[in-house]
């Protein structure tokens, strides 16, 4: 007995320990308790990358906007539906999918849940895989890919719809810092000599047929490390689609999909490099010497990295800005159907169309109670933030480089939405 | 030549300073992180980075709000589960040696060594796919997988330190068994056992692989714990590999909180236990 | 002779023991439950893989998801099995000398004064949380390595293959070395243990005979031990298969064997965190991930119930049972 309480009395520094374990699992779940119901009190500081080629954009795509024609008295009661929502119940809404127009969505969510605090609608960049995989498996409440879906993607996930929610152009990035050449610099590729770049057919900067195409410019002795994706990608998907239209030993050998087997990975005195999501291709080219990558243009522009010039269909080599990614949507996009919104603009038409832009998708089900955790109330909120976005959320799209919707594309998605419904009842009226 | 009184001693000298050597060589790469981490990670600190949520891919200011958040409620959850069945395992092992707990001491130490990024997966197909959602909960139960199996052993080994009289002299007073293993042999080993529960909470906060497929991330606050979670960890991974110097300094920002967290519990505990040596998990 | 009291209070303390047993005994077995659901999972979402590519995914080195003309998954394990056990070799060269030059420090060499406080330090290294050794090292030994180290090392031994090439910090190396010293402190923890637990009878024989510390502990202490030391590298090998975060954010990402050391590679786990939320509704390849994840299962068990089992094995030769 006696040593019990001389042990008990060794234990008082011990004690210590326990408060100290004890307050920190409390607070813990305190927390977490407490932070779920303050929610509505967040504010919203982060601001969106800027850049400045916005402001001479804006001014020269007004002519291309036309009304759109809608039915009046479907158009009047979804309006009015809007301008009456006002969520008061929390929801929390998730989305996963492409890194391609990751900047935007979560710009647009962070917006929205400034217009609306109740609504908090998460995004996650995954991939275009990854975002056809979530939705098709019901673990999130909308997916987005810029690969458009297959047949086979659709018999996966039957009730899925896609429509675009916006657009932008893969650019073909590049560092040579190391040796000179800086950003200003915009070196011009053939379509040709990208895909011997990532075939390993043409392993140095000085390349003749690089030299050939930049006679200016001092192109080192240097290793070419092609930089590509090592997951499941829609940028991939419109960068092999680019390839394997203009270059038929690039369609023959490998092809177009979200996810490829590159040549340069294997072929010795090549280098190929993965990186995980457009940061990660972006990341990958900014630290290696003599890299090149594929990535949307945002992701070059905001790490000044520099920005190659693709020879398109016309024979031009054209930069990929907001204006050169437009023509693109203009020369190739016929009257979208409802039905089926997957637009191909690969390689458009016009002497002033950026060879490798491409729309980007957004994935949900027609009826969102398939997903069984989508609440009603989520649907709803979904469905209104899906139209602000195709509507208010554009205004948010040029200082990102990403082109705002052409009306004829925003009036076919229009259409869609009004389809989406929760066990019939429609989401966007009533 | 070499086995000369000289040569062996030089040879002694020799490999003391090499094993001293070693020691230091370990104590570099600590040291590195450590320098790096709140170099780097101190200038990031302000009012804003704890009281506002994670900026926009590439966006400037903000906070890792949701992170912290997040991890506090995951590991919340994770020891609400992970704790108390852990506790009652090793009491279990201790309590009831023979043949069963043998194999089930085994089976708990070959469960720590399960790769992490395994269990994530297992609870994604487990939870996930089944709730159809991505959320803090699966998060906190692939969390909890973890933490049992470590519980489990400090605890069992923790009750095994105290001596059998101990446990004789209650029994003998006539206190049943199951109030001298409760109030008698756990308050003996009360030291050892929170040491053990403190190590397994700094080892899971420091996680990222189980929460990949589990907790996905969220830009904002939970409403509950079926919602998405960002975390401390999975935020230094994405932050650490974007390209972005601004998303690199969040990503220093957080892993100086979670060094400092996990540090300090560590550094707390086992000061606490007189730096006695653990059992190595 | 009891009195009625007594009976009744006698049941209800059997009746407490009883349901105490119960709830042990339901706690205890959801370790069990554990494993065994870990194992139906992986096994269960293997199947398609196993079933569609069979044995040969062991042996491929192709890694085609989606093959250009359709058609089912080419997928091999070759490559991220080879990453992964080149990078556990180099951690291992790296970790086993330092791990045992440390726990000699520790438990031989060390003034008294210093030993807990060096145990303490070591032990700190552990603490460190994977995915910030990661950030360390994808933003500061990465450039690190590709300046100073790695050009060096293509310099002095270039003209073997595994060490020519270009060199931009990512490849297996940078990888081998953070895993050093992630598993450094287990290893020194582990081979403290049965070093400790040699009994003082073979240090103080070699003492009688006149002979110096490194003699004693080289003749006396490591040969007695050295089950132990091995289990100690066993389980420390066990570790370094299964580190994921790290590994991932230094290694390259790219599937293929590498013929150089410097070159961008995978393993195993890092695969399985790159790929694993984008399957994009391909079953063979989400159930490729699945075996993937089956076969690092059981390497990690393996390597984990032989260490456990060689470490008993010491225990039961006598001596104190390590703490282990």
């Amino acid at each position: 007995m006696r040593s019990m309480i001389r042990m008990s009395s060794k234990n008082n520094k011990r004690n210590v320990g326990i408060v100290a374990l004890v307050v920190v699992i409390l607070a813990a779940v305190a927390g977490g308790y407490y932070f779920t119901t303050m929610n509505t009190t967040q504010s919203t500081s982060a601001t969106s990358i800027m850049t400045s080629e916005a402001s001479t954009m804006m001014s020269s795509e007004s002519s291309i906007m036309t009304s759109a024609t809608m039915t009046e008295t479907s158009m009047a009661s979804v309006t009015s539906s809007i301008a009456a929502y006002n969520p008061t119940t929390p929801v929390s809404i998730v989305g996963a999918g492409a890194t391609f127009p990751q900047p935007l969505i979560q710009t647009w969510t962070l917006q929205y849940h400034t217009l609306y605090p109740a609504v908090s609608i998460s995004y996650s960049g995954i991939g275009s895989g990854g975002g056809i995989q979530q939705i098709t498996a019901k673990t999130v409440d909308f997916g987005a890919s810029d690969a458009p879906l297959t047949s086979a993607n659709f018999a996966a996930a039957p009730g899925l719809v896609l429509f675009p929610e916006t657009l932008g152009g893969v650019a073909i990035t590049y560092n040579l810092a190391a040796f000179g050449i800086t950003n200003t610099t915009v070196l011009k590729f053939t379509p040709d000599v990208i895909a011997h770049i990532y075939m390993g057919l043409i392993t140095k900067w000085n390349d003749p047929a690089l030299v050939a195409l930049n006679p200016g410019v001092n192109l080192p002795n240097a290793f070419i490390t092609a930089v590509h994706r090592s997951d499941g990608s829609g940028t991939t998907y419109a960068f092999t689609n680019f390839l394997s239209v203009t270059v038929p030993n690039w369609a023959a050998q490998v092809n177009y999909a979200t996810s490829v087997t590159w040549p340069v990975d294997t072929k010795a005195g090549a280098t190929g490099v993965g990186a995980k999501g457009n940061p990660g291709v972006a990341g990958a080219v900014v630290n290696t010497n003599g890299a090149i990558g594929y990535v949307d243009v945002i992701y070059a522009v905001s790490n000044n990295l520099a920005v190659g010039a693709v020879q398109n269909a016309a024979g031009n080599f054209v930069v990929p800005t907001l204006q050169t990614i437009l023509y693109a949507a203009a020369n190739a996009t016929g009257t979208p159907n409802p039905a089926d919104l997957r637009l191909h603009i690969v390689n458009a038409a016009g002497p002033q169309s950026y060879p490798i832009s491409t729309y980007t998708y957004i994935l949900v089900y027609r009826d969102m109670s398939a997903n069984p955790s989508t609440t009603h109330d989520k649907a709803v909120a979904l469905a209104h933030f899906l139209w602000w976005a195709i509507h208010d959320g554009q205004q948010y799209s040029s200082a990102l480089i990403y082109v705002p919707l052409p009306a004829n594309v925003v009036a076919a998605d229009e259409q869609l939405l009004m389809t989406l419904n929760y066990q019939g009842t429609p989401l966007l009226t009533g | 030549m070499f086995s000369s009184i000289g040569a062996r001693r030089f040879k002694n000298r020799l490999f003391v300073v090499l094993a001293a050597l070693a020691f230091l060589l370990a104590l570099v790469p600590l040291g590195s992180i450590l320098y790096q981490t709140i170099a780097q990670g101190y200038r990031v600190l302000n009012y804003d980075f704890f009281t506002q949520i994670t900026p926009p891919i590439g966006g400037s200011g903000g906070g890792i709000l949701n992170a912290i958040e997040g991890s506090l409620v995951m590991v919340g959850i994770a020891s609400l589960i992970g704790v108390p069945i852990g506790l009652f395992a090793g009491a279990y092992l201790s309590e009831y040696p023979g043949r069963i707990a043998y194999n089930l001491r085994l089976i708990a130490e070959v469960l720590t060594g399960v790769p992490s990024i395994v269990t994530g997966i297992v609870i994604y197909v487990v939870i996930v796919a089944t709730l159809h959602r991505f959320s803090a909960l699966a998060g906190g139960i692939a969390l909890s997988f973890m933490m049992i199996p470590i519980v489990a052993i400090s605890t069992h080994e923790s009750l095994k330190l105290v001596p059998s009289s101990i446990k004789e002299g209650g029994l003998a007073l006539g206190i049943s068994r199951s109030k001298t293993l409760v109030y008698i042999l756990v308050s003996s080993a009360k030291s050892g056992i929170i040491t053990g529960i403190a190590l397994s909470v700094a080892r899971i906060m420091g996680e990222t692989a189980p929460l990949l497929f589990t907790a996905l991330g969220n830009q904002f606050l939970m409403t509950s714990v079926f919602d998405p979670a960002a975390s401390m960890t999975v935020l230094i991974y994405e932050f650490g590999t974007a390209p972005y110097p601004s998303s690199h300094a969040f990503a220093w920002g957080a892993a100086l909180i979670l060094l400092l967290l996990v540090l300090s519990l560590n550094i707390v505990v086992r000061v606490a236990s007189r730096l006695k040596p653990t059992v190595p998990i | 002779m009891q009195t009625e009291v007594e009976n009744i209070r006698a049941r209800q303390r059997a009746r407490h023991h009883d349901f105490l047993r119960t709830i042990l005994i339901i706690a205890a077995f959801a370790m069990p439950v554990i494993a065994a659901l870990s194992l139906y999972a992986l096994l269960n979402g293997s199947l398609d893989s196993i079933q569609a590519l069979g044995f040969g995914f062991l042996t491929s080195t192709a890694w085609v998801p989606n093959p250009p003309n359709g058609g089912p998954p080419i997928l091999g394990a070759l490559p991220a099995m080879y990453g992964s056990v080149v990078t556990t070799l180099i951690s291992l060269l790296f970790a086993v000398p330092i791990s045992l030059g440390i726990a000699l420090f520790q438990s031989e060499l060390a003034p008294r004064k210093f030993r807990l406080p060096s145990i303490f330090l070591v032990e700190l290294l552990a603490a460190v949380p994977s995915v910030v050794y990661g950030l360390w090292g994808i933003l500061f030994l990465v450039p690190f390595m590709s300046k100073y180290v790695d050009p060096g090392l293509v310099g002095s031994l270039g003209f073997i293959p595994i060490f020519s090439g270009e060199t931009n910090g990512l490849g297996m190396f940078t990888a081998g070395v953070i895993l050093a010293i992630m598993i450094i402190p287990y290893g020194a923890a582990v081979m403290r243990e049965v070093i400790t637990a040699v009994p003082r009878s073979q240090r103080e024989a070699c003492i009688a005979l006149g002979g110096t510390t490194l003699e004693t502990v080289r003749m006396g202490v490591i040969p007695y031990a050295s089950t132990g030391i091995i289990a100690a590298v066993v389980l420390a090998m066990g570790r370094a298969i299964g580190e994921t975060m790290a590994v991932t954010m230094v290694i390259g990402n790219v599937a293929r064997i590498s013929p150089s050391l410097f070159l961008p590679s995978e393993t195993i786990p890092s695969v399985i965190a790159n790929e694993f939320t984008e399957v994009a509704g391909n079953n063979i390849y989400l159930a490729a991930l699945f075996e993937l994840g089956l076969i690092l299962f059981a390497i990690a068990f393996i390597m984990n119930l032989l260490g456990r089992v060689l470490i008993s094995r010491l225990t039961f030769q006598g001596g104190r049972s390590a703490n282990v």
